[in-house]
């Protein structure tokens, strides 16, 4: 490589990564050193920072109990839906990859409440579907007489419609699933049918083993998505995280301390709990992944 | 045998596949239909053809502001989400090439920090960034939603982007540099017009998820003339409250219209940008 065009190169490269460089270190290297800064500190605003040293932390975990509840309902909500929602996908992408006629179009119906899910009209929708006089009541009484619950302002069922909406967004998970599934031999199920192995044993020697990197990738993502939900959740509640607690989630509780209450410092703390608790949810995910996630060639995620 | 077997089984898949695809298709088809009921049929007709059909719906709804309309909403949502993809395009595929392309010292270093950045949850940099534009006076224009798109701070694209560039052959650049290209002139003679697919997949996404999204949105603008269409749908919840779902389902109905017709023009891209990166909806 000549002088002139070394220096060319680098010349490109600092040009190209110009805006860049500006959004990396002014809009989130800047910020987050700031937010951890803020995070010990009483801010609102208009007023400068007060240092309060831990004060924001040690009040979240002993004097609280929002914030509790909103941990509670976040993991609540991440423990249930992220299971079903992955069951859900991988059980139809199996349906559809027997030689089934017209995949394509089982694929774009599955997929669209993903394509729509995280949308507000959506999640108005929810609200109407699961309210006192909505569509499922309207089913339960007329096939069932059953009369049912306002669920969305029910304390106890709030947080399972939001549950039922994040399943029914399996499609994305599914299509994955199904690029994953497309990718092991035929030969493997030829050769254990050979062996005389029954489906289920193909299931649990074949295809989850093979199919665990892909597992893995979407079990990460969903995940990560679950904690951060926040739009239905919003929408369900009128902004308020009701009935009670029932649907506070943990970035919906930030975004009311942070832009209702003006506590922008506690705001940057509960960020920063959050990163925390995200980083050593997907250390644990990556650290289980060595006794479940199967690589062919022996490699590492 | 064997052959009718598998029929059987196909069409009991089939079977149970239409049905399930129907139950979950279900809600949106009835909010569709819905949307053209008078107000009293959507709480006693659960059925998908309306009884009663009429736009007055449409027409109340869009008219739920006073002083606005759904149509102020629409242009801004659409200024914004255009904007979005212009600017995750240039910038985005500006830093991916330079990643994925050219050799210069601490390429790797950078690259691991703009790594490190994909995973982030966006409240980290929340109230800062607020207090920033908060003291730029750009609290209540589109600014805030506009001008980091300029910025590349879609990691989440600079790395699909990179992943499709480094596919492409490097005879591809050596040749062109023995004609006498720049790395400048590679990268828009060559690199961007064989990376069409990947661009598009950038911009489809890009659109669905600014047109989608409702956090920055509620943050950043807080009148009605600056409103974009998932905050006027909200304003149905906080004012009308359950009185006016008919104006609700139809304007849900139009803010859904643009990503269906973007999803059933790229279809293909989209699929296969979610199964070969991994991309989710």
């Amino acid at each position: 490589m000549s002088m002139s065009l070394r220096r060319k190169n680098i010349f490109t490269a600092y040009l190209f990564l110009t805006p860049w460089f500006i959004g990396f270190f002014g809009l989130v290297i800047g910020p987050m050193i700031a937010s951890l800064y803020l995070s010990f500190t009483e801010y609102r605003l208009l007023t400068p920072p007060q240092w309060i040293g831990f004060d924001n932390y040690v009040k979240m975990f002993t004097d609280d109990y929002k914030y509790i509840d909103s941990v509670k309902v976040t993991l609540k909500f991440m423990i249930i839906a992220v299971p079903s929602q992955l069951i859900a996908a991988l059980a139809v992408a199996m349906l559809l990859n027997q030689g089934l006629k017209g995949i394509g179009i089982y694929r774009t119906a599955y997929y669209i409440p993903s394509l729509m899910g995280g949308s507000v009209a959506v999640a108005l929708l929810w609200k109407q579907i699961f309210g006192l006089e909505g569509l499922v009541n309207q089913v339960l009484d007329r096939f069932f007489g059953i009369q049912g619950y306002g669920w969305v302002s029910h304390p106890d069922y709030a947080v399972y419609t939001l549950i039922i909406l994040a399943t029914w967004q399996f499609g994305a998970s599914m299509v994955i699933f199904l690029a994953g599934l497309k990718q092991i031999p035929s030969e493997l199920y030829e050769a254990a049918s050979v062996d005389g192995a029954g489906k289920v044993r193909k299931f649990f020697m074949i295809t989850l083993p093979l199919l665990s990197p892909v597992l893995f990738f979407n079990t990460v993502i969903e995940t990560i998505k679950a904690v951060q939900i926040f739009t239905p959740a919003y929408i369900i509640s009128e902004g308020t995280g009701g009935p009670i607690t029932a649907t506070l989630f943990y970035t919906l509780y930030l975004y009311q301390q942070g832009f209702s209450f003006f506590n922008m410092g506690y705001a940057s703390a509960m960020a920063w709990i959050l990163v925390l608790a995200l980083a050593i949810l997907t250390s644990l995910l990556f650290f289980s992944s060595r006794f479940w996630v199967y690589y062919e060639y022996g490699g590492k995620p | 045998m064997r052959f009718q077997d598998t029929r059987v089984k196909h069409f009991f898949i089939h079977l149970f596949m239409i049905v399930a695809g129907i139950f979950m298709l279900y809600p949106i088809l009835w909010m569709f239909s819905s949307s053209l009921k008078p107000e009293q049929l959507i709480f006693t007709d659960m059925g998908l053809w309306p009884r009663a059909a009429s736009l007055d719906n449409y027409i109340k709804g869009w008219h739920v502001v006073r002083g606005t309309t759904f149509g102020q909403f629409f242009a801004n949502s659409f200024f914004i989400s255009a904007f979005a993809v212009f600017g995750n395009l240039i910038t985005c595929s500006m830093a991916a090439y330079v990643f994925a392309r050219i050799h210069f010292p601490l390429r790797s270093f950078w690259f691991a920090l703009m790594l490190s950045t994909i995973m982030l949850p966006s409240h980290v940099t929340l109230v800062p960034q607020y207090a920033i534009f908060h003291y730029m006076n750009w609290v209540n224009t589109f600014y805030p939603l506009t001008v980091p798109r300029l910025l590349a701070t879609d990691a989440f694209f600079i790395f699909l982007l990179v992943q499709f560039f480094r596919g492409i052959p490097r005879e591809i650049d050596e040749s062109a540099t023995i004609d006498g290209c720049g790395p400048i002139q590679i990268y828009y003679r060559m690199i961007l017009p064989l990376s069409v697919p990947a661009l598009i997949t950038t911009a489809i996404f890009t659109f669905i998820w600014s047109w989608d999204d409702f956090f920055s949105h509620l943050l950043y603008l807080n009148t009605a003339d600056k409103f974009t269409v998932p905050l006027g749908l909200r304003l149905f919840v906080d004012s009308e409250g359950e009185s006016a779902w008919g104006s609700v389902f139809a304007m849900s109905v139009l803010s859904l219209l643009p990503v269906i017709i973007v999803f059933f023009i790229f279809q293909r891209y989209i699929v296969e940008g979610i199964a070969t990166q991994g991309i989710k909806g």
